[in-house]
């Protein structure tokens, strides 16, 4: 019996396993970083320990310092969720030693599956099927090409010491198959300065398709069937579902049985993952066990009505699985994509930022698992998923269709996020059809990641349409705060005695420049936008969403103003957009006169900076004194010291020439 | 309260001709402004935006609150005149929200004439100053401008309400506490310069603003000093060293930024003085006023159905409905401000002016503001009328429009003819504004009117002779007479003169009147003492 549970983790992992446990009537115990001292994760407990600062070196993956507060808090069981201390097996260890429950696989599973060649050593005499492949000391290019028909074609040649994909070479049949080892043999010769060969068996269009087991501690293993996640990008997942669609039963009851094998030859308890190769021909092939819970358990959870984390907590706590395997099944379907700042358009380069705005739609068939909030932050500290979307139905189509729509209505704002990239994937016609391979991402990244798509006319014109009624509502909300509360001249509608009324906004739409002149007559708003004329109604509700109608259409949109960003929601899409400030420049300007000179006659008497220095707007270039007072002289723009006219101790004229600053040019793009 | 209860029938054959024709002289309205909108015209607006300076259009849309409404005043000032060459007169007046406060803009047109000061240049400048110490507004002046126009010197420079009072205005309103600001945005010569040097605040556009008594040409003849413009009056020369401006602005969007925030830090609250009410709309289109326009003022407009599309939820509370009733006066509402109305019905007689000079002091009694809606061919006369004391009544109704302090406003909406225009305050009672309506005629008598009465006094004088007068001869005789006054008499006439405010398009008076009061109420509605009325 688990009384108390210390949480080792953060994020939607520690919310996840903080509802269950408190379900089930658990004192939960946080931990928190400096930098997470808000975080949702740590309201969600009973209580929080801070152990550290920011960086997760310094503070998640602090073992000691957690198994202190997990003593200190009386806490009989620590999770350590997903990542950081979860597969660590020192930490498992530990634990073990203060007589504190780790909920996960003894530390000798966690050690057997940790080493790669370890554990398939082992899964080989499990009977565990391995990818084939031969990776002997002859390397003799007959002993080679025996080992190649031995194995079946295709088959795949790689550099033992290789990398890049140099020396790789496929050979789909035996005439190609003396020269190509001897053109990989060269080139890894060329390239590594080691001519030696691996010989593996190709998998052709492989699916990534993993088992999730369980097992207590009373001899019961079971498999809560599949998961494919084949949707990847840089061996990143993407998109999990479960079950792995077009999965003949025979080889589906073949997987788990070899996952239960797998599991059972490390000893394990808990939750686990066995993940697999599946080609094309239907063969599938042991990659590696995950001794955790996984990222994507819901879509487990969801097929089988399972609560993954309460089950490992009845497990830890001694009890047999209240199941056996001839009582699971599959119920439905669920799929499951990750939530990510990231910018699809530059490789998916991480973001961070403030979470100005982020709305998840939770709903029928949809849960939301995640462990931020709007008014928080992605940071550089920790991994930048936002949530994760699982979406469940009666069969795949109705659980992707409503994944895309819940992606529809997902609204994150100050961070830049894959929400598009995942809609535009789920919608995908390949993807719809199912099953898809490990390599479909990348084939048709273009297509799911567009870069540099204009923001369509109707986009511009919601935005202008929004801006105006925001200024309308801001003017009259001032008006009313004052004596004239009604005040006629609390309107923004641009409007000019006997002309049409109108207003231009100056939009960037990421290298383009569009002005958008918004017309106002009889209650209705015009927008010309380039060629195209738009007639817009709308209702703004005071939290960016707007009830719209676009040349008759009735519409729902969101923008949301986050300084001079506009983000527009609108048809399941979002678009990020640039209001023009036209005061912007001219203030920039101001004060970025290059020339400084004494405001008096003094006597400088610290000179602190040399010219080529780089100054920062406000950073003290030198001190003067006159009449017993000291005067710092500060750059007033950001800019390089270009000239420096004086040194210490010289005694200067009202007017003098001080520094020249050089104002200081935009950054350029790095990389 | 009780809803005026309109008859119009909007499906008439009637209301649809006079709908038509009606929007034909709104089009035709809006196709003059649209005109003077340009300025000076293409090639002048190229070079002024060639030198990195905004359109002044673009820059009172700057200077505003973004979206906030720019009541214009007399955009056809000047129309027809000086050769059809200083469109809007040259310069750009009105009120508009700035930093939330309602302020009077004067903005110098450069591109017509070098923004310099025609006659009607200095008359606009000056009645936007009026307007703003008459309604307590902070005045702010986009200056680019060479000053008085040369060849018309005369006109603009010695006389009371000449150039000169510009800056005479400038040191009253500042000692009343009406916040002055001077934008130099470009030149700024001889006698202008005391534009930005007689403000309580100045900003002046680095590069572009120059500011001297006497420019570098005057300099070199008087002198013989030979100087540029900038080192003479730069913005370097006069932030840093003369000190006659207080900012130094980097471009046209940085000095206006800088007006934005000195308005902003002004302390002005806004406290209207009387008791509001919830706006409502009209329950009638105020466009059906088209329908409502006869094609001949000779025929009456039922001005009740014109107040049923101005005021709000078309309420009208009406004093003394069965008496003097070619006069209606009433309670009403417009955008939630309490407004007393005065409005022909017909033509005055004693009854009506002396209901008309009652209700005039339960406004300024009660401190309502007052709207006169003039569709007036005069007071009626004749022996009858004349023996009971028209004079006299008139003469009340005249004491009690020109002593009202309430804040008043007239607009035009048909005839506005002889003693009426003075009984139902005209421009010489200081209405705070005064509109006129495009359909409107305005002369001492109507055309045919005037010529009749020529015709006779003259046919008079050849009868006397004994000789006659053939019908032909007459006729020849009344047709300049009529032609002149159908001129004369045209609100373009007028409102190029600045005898008003400003056209109106009818649609657009409600819109224009709740502004206008709105605007007004910044200065606290104040006592009134009236004369003697003659009894």
């Amino acid at each position: 019996m688990i009384r108390t549970l210390l949480i080792a983790n953060r994020g939607e992992i520690a919310c996840r396993v903080a509802r269950t446990a408190r379900a089930m009537g658990i004192r939960t115990v946080a931990v928190f970083s400096e930098a997470d001292a808000g975080a949702p994760h740590v309201r969600a407990c009973d209580e929080a320990w801070p152990i550290g600062p920011a960086a997760a070196a310094e503070s998640y993956l602090k073992a000691d310092v957690i198994l202190d507060v997990a003593r200190r808090a009386g806490a009989d069981a620590v999770h350590p969720g997903y990542g950081f201390l979860s597969e660590n097996a020192g930490f498992a260890r530990a634990c073990e030693a203060a007589g504190i429950v780790f909920v996960g696989p003894p530390a000798s599973a966690i050690d057997a599956m940790g080493s790669k060649a370890g554990a398939k050593a082992l899964m080989e005499k499990a009977g565990v099927p391995l990818v084939p492949g031969y990776h002997g000391d002859d390397q003799a290019p007959e002993r080679l090409a025996e080992a190649a028909r031995s194995i079946g074609f295709p088959v795949l040649l790689k550099a033992s010491a290789g990398g890049g994909g140099k020396g790789m070479r496929v050979v789909r049949a035996e005439a190609e198959l003396t020269a190509a080892i001897d053109s990989a043999k060269r080139e890894g010769k060329a390239s590594f300065g080691d001519d030696r060969l691996i010989v593996e068996k190709y998998l052709e269009r492989p699916r990534h398709v993993e088992v999730q087991v369980f097992a207590d501690r009373h001899g019961n293993t079971v498999h809560l069937f599949e998961r494919d996640c084949s949707a990847q990008r840089r061996h990143q997942k993407i998109l999990e579902e479960a079950p792995a669609p077009e999965l003949d039963p025979a080889t589906r009851e073949a997987m788990g049985r070899a996952a239960v094998a797998a599991a059972e030859a490390v000893g394990y308890v808990g939750a686990g993952t066995v993940e697999f190769i599946l080609d094309a021909s239907g063969s599938f092939h042991f990659m590696e066990m995950n001794t955790r819970l996984q990222v994507e358990h819901p879509v487990t959870e969801l097929i089988t009505g399972l609560d993954l984390v309460a089950l490992q907590l009845r497990v830890a706590a001694g009890e047999p699985l209240p199941f056996g395997q001839e009582d699971l099944r599959i119920g439905g379907h669920a799929v499951e994509v990750r939530l990510y700042a990231e910018d699809p358009a530059r490789d998916f380069f991480p973001q961070t930022g403030p979470l100005t705005r982020l709305r998840l739609p939770e709903g029928e068939g949809v849960r939301v698992d995640s462990g931020v909030e709007e008014g928080g932050a992605v940071t550089v500290h920790y991994d930048p998923m936002i949530a994760k979307l699982i979406a469940h139905g009666r069969d795949r189509r109705e659980a992707l269709a409503r994944l895309a729509a819940a992606l529809g209505r997902t609204e994150v704002v100050g961070v830049t996020t894959n929400a598009g990239f995942l809609k535009r994937l789920v919608e995908h016609p390949e993807v719809v059809a199912g099953p898809i391979d490990t390599g479909f991402v990348g084939r048709e990244i273009a297509a799911l990641a567009p870069a540099g798509e204009s923001a369509p006319e109707s986009v511009l014109a919601v935005a202008g349409l929004a801006e105006m009624l925001a200024l309308d509502a801001a003017a009259k909300a001032a008006a009313a705060r004052g004596g004239d509360p009604h005040s006629p001249w609390a309107r923004a509608d641009g409007w000019r005695l006997n002309d049409t009324a109108h207003h231009d906004l100056v939009f960037h739409d990421g290298d383009r420049t569009v002005t958008v002149r918004m017309t106002h007559e009889a209650g209705a708003w015009t927008a010309l936008v380039g060629e195209a004329r738009l007639r817009l109604r709308g209702v703004l509700d005071g939290d960016g969403g707007l009830d719209l109608t676009v040349d008759g259409r009735r519409q729902a949109a969101t923008v949301v103003a986050d300084g001079d960003r506009r983000v527009v929601f609108l048809a399941g899409r979002s678009w990020p957009l640039a209001l023009e400030d036209p005061f912007a420049a001219g203030e920039a300007e101001e004060g970025a006169e290059g020339r400084l000179t004494a405001p008096m006659p003094a006597k400088v008497i610290r000179v602190a900076a040399a010219v080529g220095d780089r100054v920062a707007r406000g950073a003290v270039l030198l001190v003067l004194e006159a009449m017993k007072m000291e005067h710092s002289v500060a750059a007033p723009a950001d800019g390089t010291v270009a000239r420096l006219a004086v040194g210490e101790g010289d005694l200067v004229e009202e007017g003098a020439e001080l520094v020249v600053l050089d104002a200081a040019e935009p950054e350029a793009n790095a990389g | 309260m009780s809803v005026i209860d309109s008859r119009l029938d909007t499906r008439s054959d009637v209301f649809r001709a006079n709908a038509e024709r009606t929007r034909g002289v709104v089009d035709d309205l809006r196709d003059k402004v649209r005109a003077v909108k340009d300025g000076g015209g293409e090639r002048a607006r190229e070079r002024h935006l060639a030198r990195g300076k905004l359109l002044p259009r673009d820059r009172v849309r700057t200077l505003l609150d973004p979206g906030a409404p720019f009541l214009e005043f007399s955009q056809l000032a000047a129309h027809g005149m000086y050769g059809g060459e200083v469109p809007s007169a040259g310069v750009i007046t009105g009120i508009g929200r700035i930093a939330g406060r309602e302020c009077v803009v004067v903005c110098n047109d450069a591109t017509v004439k070098g923004g310099t000061y025609f006659p009607l240049t200095v008359k606009k400048h000056l009645r936007a100053q009026d307007i703003a110490r008459e309604n307590n507004l902070p005045c702010v002046y986009l200056v680019d401008s060479g000053g008085a126009n040369l060849p018309n010197q005369d006109e603009v420079f010695p006389d009371r309400d000449h150039f000169g009072r510009i800056f005479f205005n400038q040191a009253r309103m500042s000692s009343e506490r009406i916040p002055q600001i001077a934008v130099v945005m470009g030149s700024c010569t001889a006698g202008g310069a005391y534009v930005p040097a007689m403000a309580d605040e100045s900003i002046i556009v680095k590069g572009q603003g120059t500011i001297f008594l006497g420019g570098p040409p005057l300099v070199k003849a008087a002198t013989g000093e030979v100087v540029s413009a900038e080192d003479l009056g730069g913005a370097e020369v006069h932030s840093r060293t003369s000190g006659v401006t207080d900012h130094m602005a980097q471009n046209d969007h940085h000095a206006l930024s800088l007006a934005r925030g000195i308005v902003g830090n002004l302390n002005r609250p806004k406290r209207p003085n009387v008791e509001l009410r919830d706006p409502a709309p009209p329950r009638y289109d105020p466009e059906e006023i088209y329908g409502l326009m006869p094609p001949d003022l000779r025929q009456p407009i039922e001005i009740r159905e014109v107040i049923a599309r101005i005021v709000d939820d078309s309420r009208l509370d009406e004093f003394k409905p069965l008496y003097g009733p070619s006069l209606v006066t009433g309670f009403a509402h417009i955008h939630g401000y309490p407004i007393g109305i005065v409005a022909n019905n017909g033509i005055l007689f004693s009854e009506s002016a002396l209901k008309g000079a009652h209700f005039i002091e339960l406004c300024a009694q009660r401190g309502i503001p007052l709207l006169f809606l003039q569709n007036i061919t005069g007071f009626m006369v004749g022996r009858k009328y004349e023996s009971g004391g028209i004079a006299k009544d008139g003469a009340k109704l005249v004491t009690a429009v020109a002593t009202a302090e309430v804040p008043k406003f007239t607009v035009i909406v048909g005839g506005s003819f002889g003693a009426g225009n003075y009984g139902m305050c005209g421009r010489a009672y200081g209405p705070r504004m005064l509109y006129t309506w495009p359909t409107a005629r305005i002369s001492v008598m109507g055309g045919e009117q005037a010529a009749n009465v020529l015709a006779q006094v003259r046919r008079d004088n050849i009868e006397a002779r004994g000789e006659s007068w053939p019908a032909d001869e007459e006729e020849a005789f009344k047709a300049p007479i009529r032609e002149q006054y159908e001129t004369q008499g045209h609100p373009y006439y007028a409102t190029a003169r600045l005898w008003d405010d400003g056209i109106v398009d009818p649609a657009d008076t409600r819109t224009v009147l709740a502004l206008s009061l709105s605007a007004a109420l910044n200065r606290p509605v104040a006592e009134t003492r009236f004369g003697v009325f003659r009894m």
